[in-house]
């Protein structure tokens, strides 16, 4: 228990690297999604082509590969940089690279969701003439989302917790590269593992509530 | 494509030329950012015969990347078998009728579906030293790992597997005087395997794509020797390494989630069960119905 306290501020401050990771993946991967569906169910093949060939090879390929990649090939072999300062440099790395792996599923969750709008919704949204991007816009994705939100929810719980696998894109602050140097120092200790674990489910359950909560009250009634 | 065709009608004159356009213009995009990525390849030197010869000498495969490959099958398999055998156990006894059995396994269910998997392998890397004494335990620890949190996900696999049977099964098996233990191996089982099937093999695509977070612990993968030593060994083949292996996992996962597609379709042909087919329940702790889309989507993150 003293090592816990001992650490405290330290873990801390890395699980905080944690959060700030997950909202800019968040966000970004929400919109990447969007994008992605609506390539992905428009009527131009190649953009159909194109989305599907990105969701299912990002899919089938383990996050720690997507991430190293982006690390060591993308931004120290070809030279793509965010910032000067290494740091902050490697925070956009993981980010971004967190977000390209989890808009994949983020499109899938939301073309599950376009399944489930009834024929007659995009039917009538054409017979009053609404284009392709209008009846998207307006008529299907709305209803899509409120029947995903709670997929969309797990998705971004997965998403929170693949996080610590930002030590594998090379940006070593996170509450995992943190537990592990102390572990360097102390050995394995299991208040330290506890309390990570439980700052971890602090974040997730809550989501999960919440996500579960908006999609019974947003719930399309049919 | 049977969603496409709901949300755009089928072309007229002027919106097959509309379309045509669109296409054309979608190819110049996508050209222009392959073309994009081509040149920044070019300007790296990433073309150069040079660095991308290794892979077409045997020497290459067989003294890095089929080893790697052998360390990450041996781990996805053994880890599988164990996560099978653990979600069983802890499946069939979250269904126990005795709370002292059915709390203790959903305490331990839970509390390992939400941590984080790369903390949990961490954890372990450095706890087995101390407990067990000195040692490599990199093999142990990522085993470990995927067992207790596929296992624990598989659990849920089986429980809802069991509960999906209709009720009218086990009361008729128990009016025709069955104890528990034949109701659930004679009755419940046989049909509850069936359903489960297609969300036990996307669980196991997810364990094979995991084994992947062994290269943070130093353990011989894939793409530890593929992405680690391999470039060190060529200097200068970091980005070749990168899309072989890349390319390798993604054909190993997309022949397993075939093979899953394809035990879906099969069980949905040959009703031998009254249970519908499970999905896969990932990391939970969002209450979601047998009937929400997209309860799949997740397959494979995680």
């Amino acid at each position: 228990m003293d090592e816990l306290i001992q650490y405290g501020p330290f873990l801390a401050e890395g699980f905080l690297e944690n959060i700030k990771l997950a909202l800019v993946a968040g966000v970004i991967s929400l919109i990447f999604g969007t994008v992605l569906v609506s390539m992905r169910v428009s009527p131009t093949p190649v953009l159909r082509a194109a989305g599907t060939i990105y969701v299912n090879v990002v899919r089938n390929t383990p996050l720690t590969l997507v991430l190293a990649f982006s690390a060591l090939g993308l931004s120290d072999t070809l030279g793509l940089t965010f910032s000067t300062v290494p740091r902050v440099n490697s925070f956009w790395v993981v980010g971004l690279g967190l977000a390209a792996y989890t808009s994949a599923f983020v499109c899938e969750a939301l073309r599950s969701g376009i399944n489930t709008v009834p024929l007659g919704q995009a039917e009538a949204a054409r017979s009053i003439g609404l284009t392709f991007m209008q009846s998207l816009t307006l008529i299907i994705l709305p209803q899509a989302f409120r029947s995903v939100i709670a997929p969309l929810g797990s998705v971004m719980i997965a998403m929170i917790k693949n996080t610590t696998v930002a030590t594998a894109g090379g940006y070593l602050a996170d509450a995992a590269a943190n537990m592990k140097e102390v572990f360097d120092t102390t050995g394995a200790s299991i208040p330290i593992f506890l309390g990570i674990v439980l700052a971890f489910m602090a974040v997730t359950l809550p989501v999960g509530y919440f996500t579960g909560w908006l999609a019974r009250r947003l719930a399309v009634v049919r | 494509m049977s969603t496409t065709s709901v949300l755009f009608d089928a072309p007229g004159p002027r919106a097959r030329v509309r379309n045509g356009l669109l296409t054309v213009v979608s190819i110049i995009a996508v050209g222009a950012v392959l073309y994009g990525i081509y040149r920044g390849f070019d300007a790296k030197g990433q073309w150069e015969g040079r660095i991308w010869e290794p892979f077409i000498r045997w020497e290459t495969w067989d003294v890095y990347i089929i080893p790697g490959l052998i360390g990450t099958l041996r781990a996805a398999a053994v880890a599988a078998v164990l996560a099978l055998v653990f979600g069983a156990v802890f499946g069939l006894a979250r269904l126990s009728d005795h709370a002292w059995i059915r709390v203790p396994a959903g305490l331990v269910v839970e509390v390992f579906r939400a941590i984080p998997l790369l903390l949990l392998i961490f954890f372990i890397f450095y706890l087995l030293p101390t407990v067990m004494g000195g040692g490599d335990y990199a093999f142990i620890a990522v085993v470990l790992g995927l067992t207790l949190y596929n296992g624990s996900v598989l659990a849920e696999v089986v429980r809802a597997g069991v509960l999906s049977v209709p009720k009218g099964q086990s009361e008729a098996a128990y009016a025709v005087g069955m104890r528990k233990n034949q109701v659930m191996r004679l009755v419940l089982l046989p049909q509850a395997v069936t359903a489960m099937m297609p969300a036990i093999v996307s669980q196991l695509v997810v364990l094979l794509k995991d084994t992947a977070l062994g290269y943070i612990i130093a353990y011989v993968d894939l793409l530890n020797t593929g992405f680690k030593i391999l470039p060190a060994a060529f200097f200068g083949s970091l980005i070749p390494a990168a899309i072989v292996i890349g390319v390798i996992y993604v054909a190993l996962n997309m022949a397993l989630s075939a093979f899953a597609t394809w035990l879906e379709k099969r069980s949905r042909r040959s009703r031998k069960t009254a249970a519908p087919p499970v999905a896969p329940p990932g990391p939970a702790a969002v209450p979601m119905g047998p009937a929400t889309p997209g309860r799949t989507a997740l397959e494979g993150m995680e």
